[in-house]
């Protein structure tokens, strides 16, 4: 019976063809008196059960096309031309009481942080039958199919669920909750605004899975709005491509991603590293030129400023949407050049690689941390780590959220007491738990890069204060050859002089990263600990930060450990990686030889669990659960809950297995041999292909 | 078995915040004690004036019994409040405890008329101002009410004392009706002295109430309960005012300081018997152990008023009375 | 289409201040533009001095500044000036022309014995405003200093400044001056030092919030790395990022500062007789009101309440600039 049947509300006549019409949308936002455009002419359309992906950087409006679709623009931002129907029904002319019951039974909305996106002080069970009772259904009888909802989305104990607050529960499980409560009222549109960023991979993957067949199941269309293309290439059926307020490209998705046709997408997707790419050989290009201000382009194409191809005609005449194709359009002048757009930067470079035979910078031996929680809990953040690194070299630190690449990276360098026992050398010298205990040449030769640009530089402190005072300090100068280095600094980074004077907030994400790059390398490190440098960054700002990362590594002969969720930035840059799971290494080789496998069963979901460009469906390991807790971590090998692959006498149980090399420059730490690992793995079907992806 | 989980935490916590007060409470005690006792230095002669004589000063501070080593004083006071005895008054030779617990008494009505008044209206004017946030309604209630709760009590007194009962005679020019009326005629006599009380404070909860409402309103969990089709005032009883009143729960007893320090000037001005007007009769007269005791018991109070109010927090706020779980 | 009625929550802040919708770094007036390896641009090229002649310039245009600059300005000019100003003598009794009413003769009329208000109003300004600012300022000093220890340093430190804080602040402020006023006498000295103590604790826990949410952020953990020393990190790293709040504490304290000093007198323990001083005249002719002789405390309430209120306009204006 469906909701409208059960509401005792008659059948809805036979429902059009087209879900969402986008006709011509403009909005507008005031600001200070002025206006601001946000979308400038948005057109594109939804069928029925179709999935259609939004996909754009930072800034380009994606968001706020949602926010118009549901009407709940803030105060400020109004629709300032064009149309949004939605079933046949211009958005813009409902009344209030038609626009509430647009919203409970037409448009459904899920969106990034589940955690705040539900009332803290009451039950979830009481907010998703909430959804029912505006359908006209009683308390009882809502709780009642709130809980058979939540089976549907596959949660473990419904009953459970809906009996806790939402602090109680874990972002993953949040998330089904908020897609339970989309669903539930059964509508025509449903609309993920980046449903799934927040969430670890392995999370994210569960519940991709999940929205996918539900979608076939209640029959929706979908709106995906991503910055992720991988993301969006696993999903949607067609994609929109913006760019600062206007839709550039759109059409079938995986024909826009392998044969793009406006050079906005093209330089897009060379950003994103994909298998083959490394950091010296296919080296990911950058889009030159940065976004222009709101309104800042009347006439003209908005991306001409930053396009290789472009020229009179670009910046002269505004192209309109050209059509390329059955269901293709393109908002460019050019759009049969757009594939040979020229490069920005060079393909391949040429850089130092680590020489083995020499005596490694780090060796860690032992590193355990473990935290008192209130409650008399102790959490194992990090685990009897073991490790070496070579000068030069690249180590990618991988794991989800829990597994200690943070805590690890604190700890190396001081920020933070590892227990009892734990061995940390630099070049051969152990060195002082705590940072303060550091001699200044121990200081300088090992410093951090930061996740978050805002919170590492001192929004008070012009550049030059910062990175001259990192000078001083660290490298022990002052005066005029403190300004000489300052500036020699300044132009390895990229930046100018100009930017000396400026305070962070006067700067973007990728320039205020830089200035922390700056500083970093003041004292020329020997070792820098990169945690999540670019995870906060545009995809396209992140491909000139690594980048930028990569050559000065050739030129100072620094050592890298490079921390980060994303496989596949990790495998663009590092030479070697390390694999954690609740604290351990898992596995631990040469970059390659972790990517081609055979695996570590965990290494291996996660590399499945991780959507492609290509949008190949993976014979995925779909791992179950949650990633248990660092506080009760599980007995013997701690993956063993969550491993497919656990044999079935117990052993994975109890006894937890040692890190072994099982091959040349290869360790894992896993029961099975590594002959039964390849066997298994290769018998998979569509197994994740060979480095030449 | 969760209910008897969350039971054990929340009196720990509660037993660890009540060892907090405890302590803060002894530190008090030495503040008072050391201004008290030691700053003025010689009662006897503080007493008796300037005239008297050496030996007659000696006598009397001996009979006070400050004479003797300090610490040996602040111990026999701390034990005897302990026991129940607050002193002997210099001025009435007379327990302490005599006067001060009557006037106590007639402080906490004045009090609680000018709480009664003034919580539901704050909250009320707060939230309205929420609602209505950046047009006329909000900005005059935010102004007018922060411009009000800065005035002096006794400036805003004086104010009301001549508008309401010189020139227009609704209200009585004092606070205590005579004895033994009714409830409803000590009321009104309480009226006009509450008001100034009032004032103060509705300034204060009433933006605390207001920058609730608006955090809640902006939050993510009132967007989705907006986009669920909920209708306005769901969304605004439900989800809105659950969140936003919370905080305004701890900011109403923490509010209980600067009420009691305008009982002092309201009692005086009204010239109402509470203990506030006592605790500033005894510094006129130098009556020490009055004075003492007078504000050691509204540093109680206000401790107490605090402890209270972060239980209640406690208790009411989910998060931090259930932790996770899983 | 005006979406104001639609959507219950703005994105933004009040009253269209800050504009952001969800997804727009890029909508704030030249902010938040991305750079990417071109180096170029990608910054606004505004020196911090230009925002700051901007924010002055915002600030004078603001009415709520304007009014309570004036007012502050008129109390300051009679507070230097008073005897200048007071058309009579401010402490000129005159028996005979006592409780007189508001004449053209005496604008505020005479008090009971005979001293022309208006004078006394004028140059009562000054004690109050000798004291009001010493002892906020030196409480914001102190103050300061103890809180950035409290949140900096936290442990030992935190834990019994903090318990000596709360056992200061369970009592009014008004309450702790008086009675150390009662222990030591009514000097100006003392008014100074124990209302300027008392604010110290209270502008300390405000600071102290405010450090404890600087101290997690990583630009404090990369100073930790350079090997910084306490005292820099406390004044050089974290100070000018609270200074924001600190200001704005700073105004309303002033406005306490009156708020206090003014009650004192009033109940008796502040500036004695027969210097003229707000306060005190309030709590001499109360009695008087009864009898209907209205304008020897209404005057003086006003005062008291006129400064006050336009503090309290300068602090909200500032604070209002600030968040610009």
């Amino acid at each position: 019976m469906t909701l409208a049947a059960s509401a005792g509300l008659p059948a809805t006549l036979e429902a059009p063809s087209t879900t969402l019409e986008v006709s011509h949308l403009d909005v507008t936002y005031r600001v200070r008196g002025t206006d601001r455009p946000a979308l400038r002419d948005v057109s594109f359309r939804i069928g029925r059960q179709e999935s259609f992906g939004l996909v754009g950087e930072s800034g380009c409006g994606k968001s706020t096309t949602a926010l118009a679709i549901t009407r709940y623009l803030p105060r400020n931002g109004r629709l300032s031309g064009g149309s949004i129907t939605v079933n046949g029904r211009d958005i813009a002319s409902m009344d209030k009481s038609a626009l509430r019951q647009y919203r409970a039974r037409t448009v459904s909305m899920v969106y990034q942080e589940p955690g705040r996106a539900l009332n803290p002080s009451l039950r979830v069970g009481n907010q998703v039958a909430e959804v029912y009772e505006i359908a006209g259904m009683k308390r009882s009888d809502a709780l009642a199919r709130s809980e058979e909802m939540l089976g549907v989305v596959q949660i473990a104990d419904p009953g459970r669920v809906l009996r806790s607050y939402p602090h109680q529960l874990s972002g993953g499980m949040l998330q089904r909750v908020m897609v339970a409560m989309a669903l539930a009222s059964e509508p025509s549109l449903l609309i993920l605004d980046e449903p799934t960023t927040a969430l670890d991979a392995t999370v994210e993957a569960e519940v991709l899975d999940l929205v996918s067949s539900l979608r076939q199941q209640f029959k929706t269309s979908v709106l995906f709005i991503s910055h992720n293309l991988a993301v969006i290439a696993k999903m949607c059926d067609r994609v929109g491509v913006m760019y600062a307020g206007e839709l550039v490209e759109q059409g079938p998705a995986l024909e826009v991603f392998e044969n793009p046709r406006h050079p906005y997408t093209v330089g897009l997707l060379r950003c994103v590293p994909r298998g083959g790419q490394r950091k010296d050989h296919g080296r990911l290009d950058t889009i030159p030129g940065f976004l222009p201000g709101p309104g800042e382009v009347q006439v003209g194409c908005i991306f001409a400023k930053r396009c290789a191809l472009a020229d009179q005609r670009c910046t002269a005449e505004t192209p309109p949407m050209y059509e390329v194709g059955a269901g293709r359009a393109s908002r460019c002048h050019y759009h049969e050049q757009a594939p040979d757009l020229p490069r920005a930067t060079p393909e391949d470079v040429k850089l130092r690689s680590a020489d083995p035979s020499e005596v490694p910078v780090i060796r860690l031996r032992g590193v355990s941390k473990t935290f008192d929680v209130r409650g008399g809990d102790k959490v194992r953040a990090v685990v009897g780590v073991d490790l070496d690194l070579r000068m030069g070299e690249t180590l990618g630190l991988v794991g989800e959220s829990g597994c200690g690449k943070t805590t690890l990276a604190r700890v190396l360098l001081g920020l933070s007491v590892p227990d009892e026992g734990s061995v940390i050398e630099l070049e051969g010298t152990p060195l002082a738990a705590k940072c303060t205990d550091r001699s200044r040449k121990q200081l300088q030769a090992m410093q951090i890069i930061f996740q978050n640009p805002d919170s590492a530089l001192n929004r008070r402190h012009s550049v030059r204060h910062i990175v001259t005072r990192a000078l001083k300090k660290l490298a022990g100068l002052s005066g005029d050859s403190c300004e000489q280095r300052l500036l020699e600094i300044i132009r390895s980074v990229r930046m100018e002089e100009r930017h000396l004077p400026l305070r962070p907030y006067q700067l973007s994400g990728g320039l205020k990263q830089r200035v922390a790059i700056a500083r970093a390398f003041a004292g020329a490190p020997r070792v820098l600990v990169c945690d999540e440098p670019t995870s906060a960054l545009d995809v396209s700002v992140q491909a000139a930060i690594l980048n930028l990362l990569a050559d000065l590594q050739s030129r100072e002969r620094v050592t890298y450990i490079f921390i980060s969720h994303d496989l596949g930035v990790v495998r663009y840059l590092s030479d070697r990686i390390a694999v954690l799971y609740l604290g351990r290494v898992m596995e631990y080789g040469l970059a390659e030889t972790v990517f081609s496998g055979p695996h570590h069963p965990y290494t291996e979901s996660l590399l499945s669990a991780v959507p492609t460009l290509d949008g190949t469906p993976r014979e995925r390991i779909r791992l179950k659960g949650e990633i248990p807790s660092a506080a009760h971590s599980p007995s013997g090998c701690v993956f063993h809950t969550r491993c497919p692959r656990r044999l079935s006498n117990g052993l994975c149980e109890s006894t937890e297995p040692p890190l072994v090399e099982v091959e040349p420059d290869h360790m894992m730490r896993c029961h099975i041999p590594l002959v039964e690992l390849r066997r298994l793995q290769a018998t998979a079907p569509d197994l994740p292909p060979s480095p030449t992806d | 078995m969760q209910h008897r989980k969350e039971g054990t935490e929340l009196s720990q916590y509660a037993s660890k915040r009540l060892g907090l007060a405890l302590v803060t409470l002894v530190l008090l005690s030495l503040i008072i004690f050391y201004a008290g006792q030691v700053l003025p230095g010689n009662p006897g002669r503080a007493i008796l004036g300037n005239l008297a004589s050496q030996q007659a000063v000696a006598a009397l501070n001996h009979k006070l019994g400050v004479d003797r080593p300090l610490l040996t004083q602040y111990w026999s006071w701390v034990s005897g409040i302990v026991r129940g005895n607050l002193g002997t008054s210099y001025q009435y030779q007379a327990p302490v405890s005599s006067f001060l617990f009557p006037a106590l008494g007639r402080s906490l009505k004045l009090a609680a008329v000018a709480f009664v008044i003034v919580v539901p209206l704050s909250i009320l004017g707060g939230v309205i101002a929420a609602l209505n946030r950046g047009r006329v309604v909000d900005r005059l209630i935010s102004t007018t009410s922060l411009s009000l709760s800065t005035v002096p009590e006794f400036v805003s007194g004086i104010v009301l004392i001549v508008v309401f009962a010189i020139v227009l005679k609704w209200l009585p020019v004092t606070a205590s009706a005579p004895d033994g009326s009714p409830l409803f005629t000590q009321l009104r006599y309480l009226i006009l002295p509450a008001i100034p009380l009032v004032l103060i404070l509705f300034g204060y909860i009433a933006r605390m109430a207001r920058t609730g409402t608006i955090e809640a309103l902006d939050s993510d969990y009132v967007r989705t309960a907006t986009l669920k089709g909920l209708p306005r005032r769901v969304v605004i009883r439900r989800h809105v005012l659950r969140n936003s009143l919370l905080p305004t729960i701890t900011v109403i007893a923490t509010q209980t300081g600067y009420l009691i320090g305008g009982l002092f000037v309201v009692e005086n001005l009204f010239v109402y018997p509470g203990i506030g007007r006592l605790i500033l009769t005894a510094a006129n007269d130098k009556d020490f152990p009055m004075l003492e005791a007078g504000v050691l018991v509204i540093g109680v109070v206000y401790l107490a008023a605090t402890l209270v109010a972060d239980l209640l927090y406690t208790v009411l706020n989910p998060r931090i009375r259930l932790g996770k779980a899983e | 289409m005006n979406a104001g009625e639609e959507s219950l929550g703005s994105v933004s802040g009040a009253s269209g201040i800050s504009p952001e919708g969800p997804d727009a770094p890029g909508l704030a007036p030249g902010l938040g533009t991305l750079a990417t390896a071109g180096g170029a641009g990608g910054a606004l090229d505004v020196s911090v001095g230009r925002i700051r002649r901007e924010q002055l310039r915002l600030l004078l245009h603001s009415k709520a500044f304007i009014v309570g600059a004036l007012i502050v300005l008129w109390w300051v000019v009679c507070a230097v000036f008073g005897p200048l100003l007071a058309p009579y003598g401010a402490t000129s009794p005159n028996i005979l022309s006592g409780n007189l009413a508001p004449s053209s003769a005496h604008w505020f009329g005479t008090n009971a014995i005979g001293e022309d208000v208006l004078s006394r109003v004028i140059v009562g300004a000054r004690d109050i405003l000798e004291i009001a600012p010493l002892a906020t300022l030196l409480g914001t000093a102190l103050g300061t200093t103890i809180g950035l220890a409290q949140g900096y340093l936290r442990g030992a430190v935190d834990m019994v400044v903090g318990r000596i804080v709360d056992a200061a602040l369970a009592l009014p402020t008004v309450i702790v001056a008086f009675l150390f006023v009662v222990a030591v006498g009514a000097k100006t000295i003392t008014l100074v030092v124990v209302i300027g103590f008392v604010f110290s604790l209270i502008i300390a826990r405000t600071v102290r919030t405010a450090v404890l949410q600087e101290r997690e952020l990583d630009y404090l953990a990369a100073a930790r790395l350079r090997n910084e020393s306490v005292l820099h990190v406390m004044f050089v790293e974290i100070l000018p990022n609270v200074l924001g709040p600190i200001l704005v504490e700073f105004t309303v304290r002033l406005g306490y500062a009156i708020f206090t000093i003014a009650t004192l007198s009033f109940l008796g323990f502040g500036v004695q007789l027969p210097t003229p001083d707000w306060g005190a005249d309030i709590a001499n002719n109360s009695g008087l009101l009864a009898a209907g002789y209205w304008w020897e405390t209404l005057f003086p309430a006003l005062a008291i309440a006129s400064l006050i209120i336009a503090i309290n306009l300068i602090g909200d204006s500032i604070e209002a600039v600030l968040i610009q």
